[in-house]
């Protein structure tokens, strides 16, 4: 466990105001939120932000955390005395409820668990429906294609019995429903928080997202790739093979063809009714002239072959 | 505690709807808020008959996104919505752009 400078983490100084403390935070929020950014880092940064700002924004936290002597060793015990004497509130729906995550140790070691709200209520004697999850999970494109059962971690925060909140870390194996697109959630029906009295269980909702693949670049239901050909493939027309996540297609190239050419493959994309497109553009490559006989080929070309590629340039 | 049971869930996006108490439910609104973002024309119900509104499984994702931005960058509904309206034009842009690149 690391001692967290949250100073550091949103740009302030120590002696920050209030007012900069919410100023700093608004801003690194919209220039981190999930929802917002594109950043590779977005989600942690958005994270790290949004612990830091629960501590800093609520003045008896922040003596708390203030108090600590980052380059003491013994901060560890101190937090863990501060934890006993002090209780502190949680904003309601933060960071945990909407984000499906928690609070770094540090966090934990200082305050406790992160309030969330839960369904357990000790002196209501009624039935309700457990809540509902949600979670993000990353699958293979071509988990899409064949329906793959893949095997996923979550970590849940849940209140047991006594309605404490626990993390307890769970694996599901789950198929996934052939032809689920990017961005698209599966719905788990029974697989959220546990009801209350007679309440059904929750459900939980998994956002899919496809990790990046060298190949294929989805686009809603069609595929965008780009097939290489050599410069006389692309001249006089060939059959090449062509690699779909469905297995290795013949496409037809027609004679003329040129780098930037578009081609339809219907219903190769992903699964559905009716299923995507491939769409595939050509680029040419030329083989290489390192040798004597690739590069007198070359030289005949060019003192056959009257062309001149810049002729719409004026030059 | 490990599950080894294969789970099948459906398809949120696809023929999934819900009921506006479900929708509530999934992200832990109450409906009241649900019935803002109606009025707002961030999310339309599929069928406006009279007693029962029906909502498309799209609804839950932009209900959530807003609900997010709501929470975490303190925008008010309004802003949200249109924050939303424009992240969707960025994707799309974004995904030409990509395309363009490729």
């Amino acid at each position: 466990m690391d001692y967290k400078d949250y100073y550091k983490i949103m740009g302030l100084k120590r002696d920050a105001s209030e007012e900069e403390i919410k100023r700093a935070y608004r801003k690194l929020a919209r220039k981190y939120h999930p929802d917002v950014s594109k950043e590779p880092d977005a989600e942690a940064n958005f994270k790290e932000v949004s612990e830091a700002y629960e501590v800093l924004r609520d003045p008896k936290k922040r003596a708390t955390y203030d108090s600590l002597d980052p380059n003491l060793k013994s901060w560890q015990q101190f937090g863990r005395q501060a934890d006993r004497d002090a209780s502190f509130e949680f904003s309601r729906g933060g960071f945990g409820d909407l984000h499906g995550s928690a609070f770094s140790d540090f966090f934990e070691e200082l305050f406790g668990h992160k309030g969330q709200r839960t369904d357990f209520n000790k002196s209501a004697q009624f039935n309700a429906r457990g809540s509902d999850h949600h979670a993000k999970v990353q699958i293979d494109l071509e988990d899409t294609f064949y329906g793959a059962t893949r095997s996923i971690n979550l970590q849940i925060q849940e209140a047991d019995s006594r309605g404490k909140i626990q993390t307890i870390n769970r694996t599901l194996n789950v198929k996934i429903p052939k032809g689920i697109k990017d961005g698209q959630q599966i719905r788990l029906s029974g697989q959220g928080s546990v009801g209350l009295g007679q309440g059904a269980k929750g459900d939980l909702y998994l956002e899919v997202h496809f990790k990046p693949h060298s190949l294929y670049r989805p686009d809603q239901k069609d595929l965008h790739m780009q097939l290489p050909v050599t410069p006389w493939e692309a001249a006089l027309g060939a059959t090449v093979q062509l690699p779909t996540p469905a297995g290795v297609v013949d496409l037809k190239i027609s004679p003329g063809s040129n780098s930037g050419s578009k081609l339809r493959l219907k219903g190769r994309g992903i699964p559905g009714n009716p299923a995507g497109d491939i769409y595939v553009t050509l680029s040419i490559v030329t083989p290489p002239a390192t040798n004597a006989a690739a590069r007198k080929l070359y030289e005949e070309m060019a003192k056959t072959m009257a062309f001149n590629p810049r002729a719409k340039m004026g030059v | 505690m490990i599950k080894q049971s294969v789970l099948s869930g459906m398809i949120v996006e696809e023929g999934s709807i819900f009921t506006l108490e479900e929708l509530s439910h999934a992200c832990g609104k109450p409906a009241e808020w649900i019935l803002t973002l109606v009025e707002e024309g961030v999310i339309e119900p599929v069928k406006n008959n009279q007693k029962h509104w029906k909502f498309s499984g799209y609804c839950l994702r932009r209900v959530r996104i807003v609900q997010r931005l709501e929470s975490d960058l303190g925008v008010n509904l309004a802003g949200a919505a249109l924050a939303l309206e424009l992240l969707e034009e960025v994707e799309t842009l974004r995904n030409k752009i990509a395309l363009l690149e490729h």
